[in-house]
């Protein structure tokens, strides 16, 4: 337990141990090796061990709790023999309560489903520093902890509380070994110095200082370097609102405040009463034996009870009896008055006995109000008394939550004495303790009551865990020819079409408004062929609210469907803020900014791509161009996904070939990076692979015969399916590069891809530099996901590495095929400009999330290669890479 | 204590005991003495201290003391002690964990 010394500020600890003789040096040494043998030996203790010998020790020291109460009583002079007595049971025999079935060996606490366990380490030799207010009862606390523990203790105990505290140590000690102890595991210094404390303290054996006792010692401790459980002084308030129950509160604080005479420093010093209840409350107080001073007793307790020159307590106060004390300073009260009850105006060094008294001498405030009452808490708590101990007395919860809130302290004491409460376990179920740690505000390191906990290192083994995964998709996929049929099942009775001018003037829109429900309101609404804009997208929101729309089609290629993306996303959820929508995140699964889930209006989206690459009618992904701000930003969340995709290859069909090319590539470029993704999972991975089957097999020919329609509708599905695997795995260091040159030379995105595409493998297939933090995978797969996809596409190879050269390969005898230049320097941009662009080109590429599923991580020196390998064309790229072994 | 062809045997009841006779015989011992540790479960403090006065007495005398067959809570104690550093360790092969094992460098993909 913590004390204010009798006279805290004259405590003085040394900070250097000049002033030790060779010879106390080497006595101290002494204990130092037999502590450190006594913990060594301790570490192969089990937890049986351990709890034969807390038992018995528990039960030695409730036979002797008398015995070591006298003694402390008989060497201190303060406090009540029965009280300590009964504070040495409740160090034994509520400790154990709390620690006996307490794992504090091996494994202590396990986690399966977090693939977590906790496992005890032992710290070793605790230096343990005791009290003159409390101290055998604090030794019993603290040698059970250390047996439980399996560290060796040296204790070190208040000068004017030695033969006691020896004595305690020396039971608890004979009694351990009997049981099995280590010999030497606990010690204490035959006689007590200063030195000696400072030279303990800095000693590099010494694991851990546990100092319970005044601040001067524990500023010590903390000043030594070393791990320290310093815990400080108290000045507890206590309010008594109106709403209490007085009976019980009165009989609670004289309990509390006259526990072995005030000596604990949880027990309260200031009550602060409503006005209503104050004169009862007195009268309570009087007739149980509390002597209320008047004025001028008032001013004679805070001449003597308090020093004028420091404003603390007086240390021939501490500990003594109420009646003993009146008799000191010369107030006349009954002979069995158990405590003098001073009025006090304010709080602070003008209003001296608002300090705090470790004496049966109580302090009280008359409030007119709540706020009054919670302030001059307030006050009374920073008055040396932050972060230990506060009590309330209250029916009121409302009262009870805001003193919780103000007042800073580990522990907050709800209708029960304060003194015994904070002792955890008989008021209450706070953990027991003889040691109150009082958090930043008091200057420790702890809050908590202390524990067996604060005695060990406490270890996490930290198994690893697969990351939860899902796979995603619209609820209905219609494909083939004439899928748009499916429209009529349908219901809706406000419609809204979503397209661009080409699909109007191509006949698309009829072909789709023939197959809605004819009792369906439609309505179409053309927007330009091109990145949606913020103004293009609200007007569209105003024709989905003029006509209360159920229903929104989206006919286009991923502009169209990526503007009624967000069309629908403002409609349903007005307040959603498209600029904090498209946050950055690392991972869509644990982005930091959600999508609003409260919706005002409901429209089902139905998407009909009308080109074979981007999938957008199946993905998660929107991106919007605001020209006013000149920033494009990508949104992303599964809530955009279409409610229903339609793949019907007749609005394919006259696309013209150099978009059958690039807009396949993008769709190859998906599948293959989605394949290798740090996300890729078996789900991914079957849509991926059947995907990359398809652009080989019907690419060429969709690109060579047009009207192909099975080519066409076999692309068609390897666009929807692809665009399924990357919506769930996620694209690759190929779309970060693509983004960046695209943008900047305003090449088609699908280009931009293929242009990247053979070097993009090479350099994940290789050995990575850095290789992608991937908790899914074991070890790198990259190139074997490669040659997986080179076995399904029968390309040959007998060794991965082989396979991987034949799929790359393959790769350029298809970008071959579509006429896909081999190079940049190929489209007509200069070295010059291309060297220009480079830096900011790879910082862009850099900021890219699409890589950041990529398999290998991608320096900004290799973005640079790799954009270089683009320019220069095929065959730069595999040069440079590192062959992993077969 | 049973003297084995490589030095001491040393038994799990008494530890000090057997240590404190290897030491009596260590101006018997050439270079190099063997303390078989393999009977032990563990140590006291009393044990502490005599590997304490065996290990002054054989760096005295030059010679490098063996210990095989220590288990590895036991190690921890002598490595907490500072022990460890002062002797040399061997294994005898029952009873040890097998460690640094290579693992392949790309293992099968489980996704």
């Amino acid at each position: 337990m913590v004390t204010s010394e009798v006279v805290p500020q004259q405590v003085r600890i040394p900070l250097a141990p000049e002033s030790l003789s060779a010879e106390r040096i080497a006595y101290l040494d002494g204990l130092l090796r037999q502590a450190k043998h006594a913990a060594a030996v301790f570490t192969q203790y089990t937890q049986e061990d351990v709890d034969r010998i807390v038992k018995p020790m528990v039960v030695a020291g409730l036979e002797q709790a008398q015995y070591l109460a006298r003694l402390a009583v008989e060497e201190t002079r303060l406090g009540v023999m029965e009280d300590k007595a009964l504070k040495n049971m409740v160090a034994t025999e509520f400790v154990y309560n709390y620690v006996k079935d307490k794992r504090t060996v091996g494994a202590i606490r396990e986690f399966p489903e977090r693939g977590l366990v906790e496992v005890a380490e032992p710290i070793g030799i605790i230096l343990s520093l005791t009290p003159i207010t409390n101290p055998t009862s604090t030794v019993l606390f603290k040698c059970i902890m250390a047996i439980k523990t399996r560290n060796a203790a040296i204790f070190s105990p208040h000068p004017n509380a030695w033969r006691c505290c020896h004595e305690a140590v020396r039971i608890m000690y004979e009694t351990a070994l009997k049981h099995g102890a280590p010999e030497g595991v606990f010690t204490c210094l035959e006689s007590h110095g200063l030195p000696e404390n400072a030279y303990l303290m800095r000693h590099k054996d010494v694991g851990l200082i546990d100092a319970t006792g005044g601040p001067g010692m524990v500023k010590a401790a903390y000043s030594s370097g070393k791990p320290a459980l310093g815990v400080g002084p108290g000045n507890t308030p206590v309010y008594l609102e109106k709403s209490a129950d007085l009976n019980m509160a009165v009989v609670d604080i004289i309990t509390s405040k006259t526990f072995d005479n005030g000596t604990i420093c949880a027990s309260e010093q200031t009550v602060v009463m409503d006005d209503e209840i104050y004169e009862l409350a007195l009268k309570k107080f009087a007739d149980l034996g509390a002597h209320i001073c008047n004025e001028k007793e008032t001013k004679v307790l805070e001449r003597t009870v308090i020093d004028p020159e420091t404003g603390y307590m007086q240390p021939i106060a501490v500990g003594q009896r109420a009646a003993d004390i009146a008799r000191m300073v010369g107030i006349p009260v009954k002979a069995d008055t158990k405590l003098l009850i001073a009025p006090i105006q304010g709080v602070g060094r003008e209003h001296p006995l608002s300090a705090e008294k470790l004496f049966p001498v109580l302090a009280v405030y008359r409030a007119k109000s709540v706020d009054e009452a919670l302030k001059v808490c307030v006050d009374v708590n920073h008055a040396g008394g932050i972060g230990h101990t506060a009590v309330v007395f209250s029916r009121n919860e409302e009262v009870i939550r805001k003193f919780g809130e103000v007042i800073n302290a580990g522990r907050i004491i709800v209708n029960s004495p304060g003194s015994i409460g904070a002792f955890g376990g008989v008021y209450n179920d706070m953990v027991p303790t003889f040691s109150f740690g009082c958090g930043t505000g008091g200057g420790n390191s702890t809050m908590d009551n202390v524990n067996v906990y604060h005695y060990l290192n406490i270890k996490r083994v930290a198994r690893r865990t697969q990351a939860h995964m899902w796979f995603r998709v619209p609820n209905q996929i219609y494909f083939n020819m004439n899928a748009v049929e499916n429209l009529h099942r349908l219901e809706s009775k406000s419609t809204i079409i979503i397209t661009n001018p080409a699909m109007e003037h191509m006949g698309h829109v009829d072909i789709v408004r023939r197959h809605i429900p004819a009792r369906t309101l439609v309505h179409v609404s053309v927007i330009p062929d091109a990145e949606p804009e913020v103004a293009v997208i609200e007007q569209g929101v105003e024709a989905l609210h003029f006509y209360k729309a159920d229903q929104i089609i989206a006919l286009g290629g991923g502009s169209v469907i990526d503007a009624a993306k967000i069309m629908k996303l403002k409609y349903e959820s007005p307040d959603a803020d498209l600029e904090e929508l498209a946050a950055p995140f690392m991972d869509i699964r644990k982005r930091v900014v959600e999508y609003p889930t409260m919706k005002v209006n409901r429209a089902r989206l139905v998407a009909i791509s009308t080109t074979s690459g981007t999938g957008s009618e199946v993905t998660p992904f929107a991106v919007l161009t605001d020209k006013l701000s000149g920033r494009k930003v990508t949104l992303a969340d599964y809530s955009l996904t279409p409610d229903v995709a339609i793949v019907d290859p007749q609005f394919v069909m006259s696309m013209p070939k150099v978009l059958t090319a690039d807009t396949g590539i993008d769709c190859l470029t998906h599948a293959l990076e989605a394949a290798v993704s740090i996300y890729a999972s078996p789900y991914t991975d079957s849509n991926a692979m059947q995907a990359i089957r398809l652009v080989f097999k019907y690419l060429p020919i969709a690109y060579q015969r047009p009207q192909d329609e099975e080519a066409r509708s076999m692309m068609h599905n390897a666009a929807c399916i692809a665009a399924i695997a990357f919506s769930n795995a996620a694209v690759g260091v190929n779309h970060a590069l693509a983004h960046a040159f695209g943008a900047r030379f305003h090449v088609a995105h699908g280009r931009a891809n293929a242009l990247m595409l053979p070097h993009v493998m090479a350099f994940n297939a290789s050995v990575p530099t850095k290789f992608m933090p991937s908790p899914n995978q074991r070890g790198y797969i990259a190139h074997k996901k490669y040659a997986t996809i080179a076995d399904l596409l029968g390309l040959g190879g007998s060794t991965v590495d082989e396979k991987v050269k034949k799929l790359i390969a393959a790769t350029e005898k298809l970008l071959d095929q579509l006429a896909i230049p081999h190079s940049i320097a190929e489209l007509g941009i200069s070295r010059e400009d291309f060297e220009q662009a480079i830096p900011d080109l790879a910082k862009i590429a850099f900021d890219d999330p699409s890589w950041r599923s990529n398999p290998r991580m991608p320096l900004v020196t290799e973005l640079v290669q790799l954009f270089w390998s683009a320019y220069e064309g095929w065959g730069g790229a595999s040069a440079s890479t590192h062959k992993h072994s077969a | 204590m049973s003297t084995i062809a490589e030095g001491f045997k040393i038994e799990g009841d008494r530890v000090a005991e057997c240590i404190h006779e290897a030491h009596m015989q260590l101006d018997t011992v050439c270079d190099q003495t063997t303390l078989d540790f393999s009977s032990v479960l563990r140590i006291t403090p009393r044990d502490l201290r005599a590997m304490e006065e065996l290990a002054d007495r054989a760096e005295n005398e030059s010679v490098k003391v063996v210990l095989c067959g220590v288990n590895v809570d036991i190690y921890k104690v002598l490595k907490l002690v500072k022990l460890a550093a002062r002797f040399s360790f061997a294994t005898n092969g029952a009873g040890s964990i097998e460690l640094g094992r290579e693992e392949n460098r790309h293992a099968e993909p489980t996704n």
